[in-house]
């Protein structure tokens, strides 16, 4: 089987071997330093993967070809430009708050890497699994804002400034609308822990379980998700054309690679928790039937890991079609878009859960 | 016109008339307020041009003045002063807005200062420039006015100057305040990726809110007209491709006819047909890219490279036939550089079908969209009146409803030839000015699929004298470029090199609408509705 708990496993059981008894905490040190650096390397890999894979969809959306100079296929551009923005100056502006300036870019990771730190992302493969697993995604995905709006005030600027307030008023309105359509699985699933809300999905996705309502919440989330990640067509933060760059206008080299990179990696934790909660995790597509048993089996032939990244890049796709379809919004549409229509469907479909759950399930 | 001559000479009866090729009266200086009063009373709204003049011994001012009713009457202006140490001549900036910023233009080159006009700083030169350049006692010694080697604060372009004249002949001057006290000032260029060039708005906020918008002109001011003084006419050909980049045919075009109906050339039908083609197919080119970049501004960049994609046809068009791709170089003073290359007729013929494919696809990716139908709506309308008081000319004058085509009011070359429509919508709101440009595509198709089949064969050039000298005189000549009503107007004294050139700018008009238009709008709505005015910086600034 090409089940990473396999490895898991094998590296625990290889660790427990080696340290006796004894020393049991060191085996758990040498874990989570493992586990540690393997998120890292996926968070960075996964980020090249995306900007290559935005800048190819992205390409072919616009009748280009997209990067194919460094390497087969432009294969090695992102990599290229990794070691290009590695080695960029950064620069230092006068009249900046040069604390919080600095503070900011990482403040904006490091909320974007512990939301990553709870995804599942095969059968045993996830790096916390706490019993408010959704509520602790919600919690520390929020963080980014506080990042963003130090950025936008400390770069001392006044187009970074009209940025980072647009973003700030433009997260926490959006983090309503996802809120509660998470919450509204989370009646559903009957728990907010991650492994259960899986588990619960074994037989049949939540989308399928309670069609309608599930439906409604997951393009609410969809919708939401797309615009707590401040791109197209809800990239006012930054938007392009008015504020030349939005809140990291001042930020060169690595910082700005931050930010770039939180921003990707967002897009993709968006999609992650979609795909777990709406669309199963890991869990292969079961069809629940008596005729459907072959096809079970073929389903759960494909190792779960290839499912969570298939389900989560078919979401992302998505977002990029929306992304390089759409023009931009305005303030005043975006606020309303949120607080007169996303947010009453929110709450009515909630109680439409409520019913379904006490009445239909 | 006899009765337009009756009313300037009842009210100044020292006015001399002459029949050149506008009726011109030229009138003292201290009327010059009341013969506009009237004239605007008897439905001359439309200030079209106003040029200053040198005329060694004084200094003046000519008016070109046409009515946006009935559309084919022009009637010249002039007027002047012999003071040449303090020259003043009373403003009309409140009669026609569109003067507001010509006569801050003829102050900064020619030191004229217009009197009650509200804001007398230089438009294109630094505050603190020495000298009047377009003055033909000008000292051009770098020396006066050396390059600044330290940075300069902004904060003269906040107080407007003006000059007030008393009844009793006292001189007041007065310091106005451009922006309130505690106005939260944000300067938009001109290093800015959506100014289109490198213009500077100094734009004041509340909150997303815009208060007002200033505009500040000069950064790629290149001294055109000054340059052209010194030039022969076919070598100031090459720098009327370079005001107006994206519509350089038309420009060009402009600036050959002047000169031939100055010599009074007889230019073959082969080159006039072709020339009108060239122009249309520039004005679709120009409207992808107005179109595209419009787009782009609203966060559509796929729509963007779209517009791009298609205008590339036309570029390899220009560039089998003319060699240049941006800068076709293809008119000069007779006819055409080069007879047009055998595939020229083809490829024409296979880009019509295509481009209209490719307009249903534009409607579909974008017209239609929720997004941008909800960004467009309900913002940026310009009325009529403002329209043609700004001279607004172009599609965003017809957009506003002022029918201002130039190809219909003065036909040039091939286009009394050719059926086609004037598009006029009548709203004049943000979407109005999206639209009419693709409508105007289709037009554009039109004009081209009439002439493309009927090419004459009359040779593509006049025979041409080996060095063009216009006899003494003053012409003017308008064209309909992809951004408005396009002027040249030349003095010649007799010799190889004009007097002086004057180029009518549709684009510096259009940047004086954004003030209006974009009071009360949000931020993001100004780099919008700047886009649907489409305009190009280096034709402001010439």
């Amino acid at each position: 089987m090409l089940e990473l708990i396999g490895i898991r496993d094998w590296i625990h059981n290889s660790l427990t071997e080696l340290i006796s008894e004894d020393c049991s905490w060191v085996v758990s040190l040498i874990e989570y330093v493992l586990i540690g650096v393997a998120f890292l390397a996926v968070y960075a890999v996964l980020a090249l993967i995306l900007i290559y894979v935005e800048r190819k969809v992205c390409a072919f959306f616009q009748c280009r070809l997209g990067p194919n100079r460094v390497g087969p296929w432009g294969l090695m551009q992102s990599i290229a430009d990794m070691f290009k923005i590695l080695l960029k100056e950064i620069i230092r502006i006068n009249n900046t708050d040069q604390f919080l300036f600095k503070v900011a870019p990482f403040i904006v990771l490091v909320g974007s890497f512990c939301t990553f730190g709870a995804l599942h992302f095969a059968k045993g493969i996830h790096g916390v699994d706490f019993n408010v697993g959704i509520f602790y995604i919600l919690a520390i995905s929020s963080l980014g804002v506080v990042g963003i709006l130090l950025a936008g005030w400390a770069s001392n600027n006044k187009y970074t400034l009209i940025g980072a307030m647009r973003c700030g008023a433009q997260l926490v309105s959006y983090e309503l609308s996802a809120g509660l359509s998470l919450l509204t699985m989370v009646m559903l699933a009957g728990s907010m822990q991650l492994s259960e809300i899986i588990n619960v999905q074994e037989k049949s996705w939540l989308l399928f379980q309670a069609p309608i309502p599930a439906l409604i919440a997951f393009v609410i989330y969809l919708i939401a998700g797309h615009a707590e990640t401040n791109r197209g067509p809800f990239d006012l933060p930054e938007a392009e054309s008015e504020l030349t760059a939005g809140y990291h206008t001042e930020y060169s080299g690595i910082q700005f690679g931050f930010f770039y990179l939180a921003e990707y990696l967002n897009m993709f934790i968006i999609a992650a928790i979609a795909a777990t909660v709406f669309l199963g995790g890991w869990q292969p597509l079961q069809i629940n039937a008596e005729w459907a048993e072959d096809f079970n089996n073929v389903m759960n032939y494909i190792p779960t890991w290839l499912w969570f990244f298939g389900k989560t890049f078919a979401l992302v796709f998505l977002s990029l079609w929306v992304r390089w379809t759409f023009p931009r919004l305005r303030i005043d549409q975006l606020l309303k878009l949120e607080w007169k229509i996303l947010m009453p469907i929110s709450l009515f479909n909630m109680l439409l859960m409520a019913v379904w759950i006490i009445w239909i399930k | 016109m006899e009765k337009i001559k009756k009313l300037i000479l009842s009210i100044v009866p020292d006015a001399v008339a002459e029949e050149a090729q506008y009726p011109t009266f030229t009138v003292d200086a201290s009327k010059i307020r009341s013969v506009a009063e009237k004239l605007k009373e008897k439905g001359f709204d439309y200030l079209i041009c106003l040029t200053g003049m040198d005329y060694g011994d004084s200094l003046g001012c000519i008016y070109h003045i046409s009515s946006s009713t009935d559309k084919t009457s022009v009637i010249v202006l002039k007027t002047s002063t012999s003071d040449r140490q303090n020259p003043a001549i009373p403003s009309v900036h409140d009669i026609w807005a569109s003067a507001n910023l010509y006569e801050r233009e003829v102050y900064d080159f020619f030191g004229i200062t217009f009197i009650d006009h509200p804001d007398m700083r230089r438009l294109f030169l630094r505050q603190d420039w020495n000298g009047y350049p377009f003055r033909k006692d000008y000292d051009a010694n770098p020396e006066l006015n050396p390059v600044p080697m330290e940075n300069q604060t902004i904060a003269e372009m906040e107080n407007m100057p003006s000059i007030t004249l008393k009844s009793d002949g006292t001189v007041i001057k007065k310091e106005n305040a451009l922006f309130e006290k505690g106005d939260y000032v944000v300067n938009i260029g001109p290093q800015h990726p959506a100014t289109h060039g490198v213009l500077h708005l100094r734009v004041s906020l509340d909150g997303e809110i815009i208060k007002k918008v200033d505009p500040n002109f000069g950064y790629i001011h290149r001294g055109i007209e000054k340059m052209c003084e010194s030039m022969t006419y076919p070598q100031m050909l090459h720098l009327t491709d370079r005001l107006d980049y994206l519509s350089g045919t038309m420009n060009r075009h402009a600036m050959c006819l002047c000169v031939e109906k100055a010599m009074g050339l007889e230019v073959p039908q082969r080159a006039q047909y072709v020339r009108c083609i060239f122009d249309e197919l520039t004005r679709i080119a120009s409207h992808l890219l107005g179109w595209g970049c419009m787009c782009m501004d609203m966060g559509s960049i796929t729509a963007f490279i779209y517009g791009m994609r298609d205008r590339e046809k036309i570029m390899d068009i220009f560039e089998e036939t003319g060699g240049g791709r941006l800068m076709v170089n293809y008119s000069v003073i007779g006819g055409l550089a080069e007879d047009v290359h055998p595939n020229f007729v083809n490829r024409v013929k296979e880009f019509i079908p295509y481009m209209r494919k490719m307009i249903k696809e534009y409607h579909i990716l974008f017209t239609g969209n929720p997004i941008a139908k909800g960004r467009m709506k309900d913002i940026g309308f310009l009325s009529k009146e403002t329209a043609v008081s700004l001279g607004v000319t172009g599609p965003s004058g017809r957009a506003s409803g002022f029918a201002c085509d130039v190809r219909k009011i003065e036909p040039y070359a091939a286009y009394d030839k050719v059926q086609f429509e004037e598009v006029i919508r009548e709203k004049g709101g943000t979407f109005d000015r999206y639209i009419i440009r693709l409508d105007e595509i289709e037009q554009s198709l039109r004009i081209i699929e009439q002439l493309i089949d009927k090419l004459p064969d009359d040779g593509f050039r006049a025979k041409v004298p080996a060095i063009i000298k216009l006899p003494a005189g003053e012409y003017y000549q308008r064209v309909e470029n992809a951004r408005g009503d396009f002027g040249v107007y030349i003095k010649s004294d007799g010799g190889k090199n004009p007097y002086r050139v004057k180029f009518r700018s549709p684009c510096m008009t259009l940047i004086s609408a954004l003030d209006p238009l974009c009071q009360k709008e949000k931020i993001a709505d100004l780099i919008m509705i700047g886009a649907s005015l489409d305009y190009v910086i280096p034709c402001a600034d010439r």
